[in-house]
């Protein structure tokens, strides 16, 4: 047991001594969830929009000016026929139009009803979601304080209409995302490269000829990785609850099982792929190239996997991260429980157990 | 004196698929002695190693290291042997001490003998006061002593060194023959192989490598007189010369 302790404060050390990695570890995460809100942010704030009036009484221009005084939009346009609205979402300049039905202010004082549509273009799902839901809020305002002195309540409808992607399919996807492709990065690429990085310098040599044990070695190199994938967790949740508002809707429980899984799963295919190479630099791009790039364009993450070709849609099964962002999205944002994510948790453990096993079977073959 | 052999081989093979690495190798070392075991590059020095000290199972015969079966007892081997091999083998972003410690931590020493040893050793070392210095600030000879010295820190039976000191200049290299001296003086055995014939000079018995057999395994005197040569340099070229494979 000394020995094992022994040796994990010399993985430590040689993390923490290494500033340019630490700093890689702990900040990459953080780094890359503010850039990914950062967008979020800067793009609803002044969103060109587009109005299409055809009622042009008080209650009409009382919302229009509600909404461009808000600071997420900016009238781009103001439109004069239905066959406007498609034009102006095929240029691309505007990201929503709203649109009032005739007769707006007479159906609102005399049938206490009143119908507009908002029409998003949801090729970017967050961002439709999150600009339909600032101008349904500027309406119910405005719905409210219409209210403040009657008795019989006006009712103003929304109809919210979600172009291109009416599912909106890869909602919230960023987070998810994110900790899918930070923790395999981490776990696997960095516990690779500090395996072979011993091969490299002939200090594994030294190990495998003393009395420490091979697993004893593995397990102690991956160890620190492990603990610093928790972190990296910890504060990417903190950073989606805190600063972007993403909520936790399932059991924090099954969410934190589930990841120690991933990671898990990611540390072995960092063993896995310390034995089939020797150099940090191969490594490193096995790692990037066979993990990163496969996780970023085939797991969900950035392009919805429904929109591949069949092929790639087959080859997307073979990537962890796509059974993960999965689960995270089930348990965190929809609040589903561990009935609902067995098959896709049997999937990562078979995953790993495959790993696991080519690794010994190739670490036995090169002895 | 009485003979203690604390290393024995007995028709030792090593076989990759056709190729026959080590081919029935037989010797003996004694204990205390300083066996150097020469051979040019390929000629299965490295995979005869690697089976006496346990990371690689033979393929036939017999081999016994302190005492311990080669192929049932690689954990007791492990225990009483010390390695250093050509590839500098400390941690260069640990400081000293700390590499001293981790090695005697792997061997199992306790805090208490680790502590007072890594004193004495560091005064002997001449390095009392660079104890908290990392060690890829030091020059290459020194990490080579101070190598040296934590393969042999645990007080290991007998220690193997893989070309201990490529790339070292000759006066280091000398400081750190004196060190390999003391060392078998204190009952260590040392199996050494080298590249460098003025070196094999320094050894007490010498073996010659090749194509996978031992062809020479001798005194370098006794060596020099049944080849008829002037030095080890000679011998060394003569019987490498008939070598029929390449690296």
């Amino acid at each position: 047991m000394k020995q094992f302790f022994t040796f994990i404060k010399k993985e430590f050390f040689h993390i923490l001594r290494d500033k340019r990695s630490m700093l890689v570890l702990l900040g990459l995460p953080v780094v890359q969830l503010i850039i990914f809100g950062f967008a979020i942010t800067t793009e609803t704030r002044n969103c060109k929009i587009a109005v299409l009036d055809n009622s042009k009484d008080e209650a009409t221009q009382n919302i229009i000016t509600r909404i461009e005084s808000s600071s997420y939009f900016d009238i781009d346009k103001t439109l004069t026929s239905n066959k406007q609205i498609e034009t102006a979402f095929k240029t691309g300049r505007i990201k929503l139009a709203v649109v009032f039905q005739p007769n707006f202010q007479n159906d609102l004082s005399h049938n206490n009803k009143a119908q507009l549509q908002i029409i998003t273009d949801a090729s970017d799902p967050n961002q439709a979601n999150t600009l339909s839901y600032y101008v349904s809020a500027i309406v119910m305002d405005y719905q409210k304080e219409l209210n403040q002195n009657k008795n019989l309540p006006y009712t103003i409808n929304s109809e919210i209409r979600m172009l291109y992607n009416p599912q909106l399919k890869g909602e919230y996807s960023s987070v998810p995302g994110v900790m899918g492709m930070i923790l395999l990065l981490i776990s696997a690429m960095m516990t690779s490269i500090s395996i072979v990085r011993e091969k490299e310098m002939g200090t594994m040599e030294v190990l495998l000829v003393s009395p420490l044990k091979p697993w004893i070695i593995i397990i102690s190199k991956v160890i620190p990785y492990f603990i610093i994938s928790l972190i990296n967790v910890i504060t990417i949740l903190l950073i989606s609850v805190l600063v972007f508002g993403i909520p936790i809707h399932g059991s924090i429980m099954l969410l934190s099982f589930v990841t120690i899984l991933y990671i898990i799963c990611a540390l072995t295919l960092g063993i896995l792929i310390s034995t089939v190479t020797n150099s940090q630099q191969a490594a490193m791009i096995i790692s990037l190239i066979g993990l990163m790039l496969p996780v970023v364009m085939l797991s969900g993450y950035a392009f919805p996997i429904a929109n591949m070709p069949v092929i790639l849609q087959v080859i997307s099964n073979l990537i962890p991260a796509k059974w993960y962002i999965i689960m995270v999205k089930d348990v965190m944002i929809k609040g589903l429980g561990l009935f609902d994510i067995w098959k896709e948790m049997l999937i990562i453990i078979g995953m790993t157990t495959f790993f696991l096993l080519v690794s010994i079977k190739r670490f036995k073959i090169r002895l | 004196m009485d003979r203690e052999i604390v290393i024995e081989t007995n028709k030792l093979t090593k076989k990759f698929g056709n190729f026959t690495a080590v081919n029935d190798i037989t010797f003996e070392v004694d204990k205390g002695e300083i066996f150097g075991f020469l051979g040019a590059n390929g000629a299965g020095k490295t995979t005869a190693i690697k089976m006496l000290i346990g990371i690689s199972k033979p393929s036939s015969g017999e081999a016994t290291i302190a005492g311990f079966d080669v192929y049932r007892e690689t954990e007791k081997i492990k225990k009483s042997i010390g390695y250093m091999s050509q590839k500098f083998s400390l941690y260069e972003d640990l400081t000293i001490k700390e590499n001293i410690i981790l090695f005697g931590g792997i061997y199992g020493m306790n805090d208490f003998e680790i502590k007072t040893k890594c004193q004495d050793l560091l005064k002997k070392l001449h390095l009392q006061n660079d104890g908290d210095k990392l060690v890829n600030s030091l020059p290459l000879g020194w990490k080579q002593k101070l190598a040296f010295s934590t393969a042999i820190f645990h007080k290991p039976k007998i220690v193997f060194l893989d070309e201990p000191t490529g790339g070292v200049d000759p006066i280091t290299r000398r400081q750190f023959w004196d060190m390999i001296y003391e060392a078998a003086h204190d009952g260590i055995t040392i199996f050494v192989t080298t590249h460098y014939m003025d070196e094999a000079e320094y050894c007490d018995r010498v073996s010659i490598m090749v194509d996978g057999r031992i062809e020479a395994l001798d005194s370098p005197e006794k060596l020099k007189e049944q080849f008829n040569a002037a030095n080890m340099d000679e011998v060394f070229l003569m019987l490498a010369r008939k070598a029929k494979r390449g690296d």
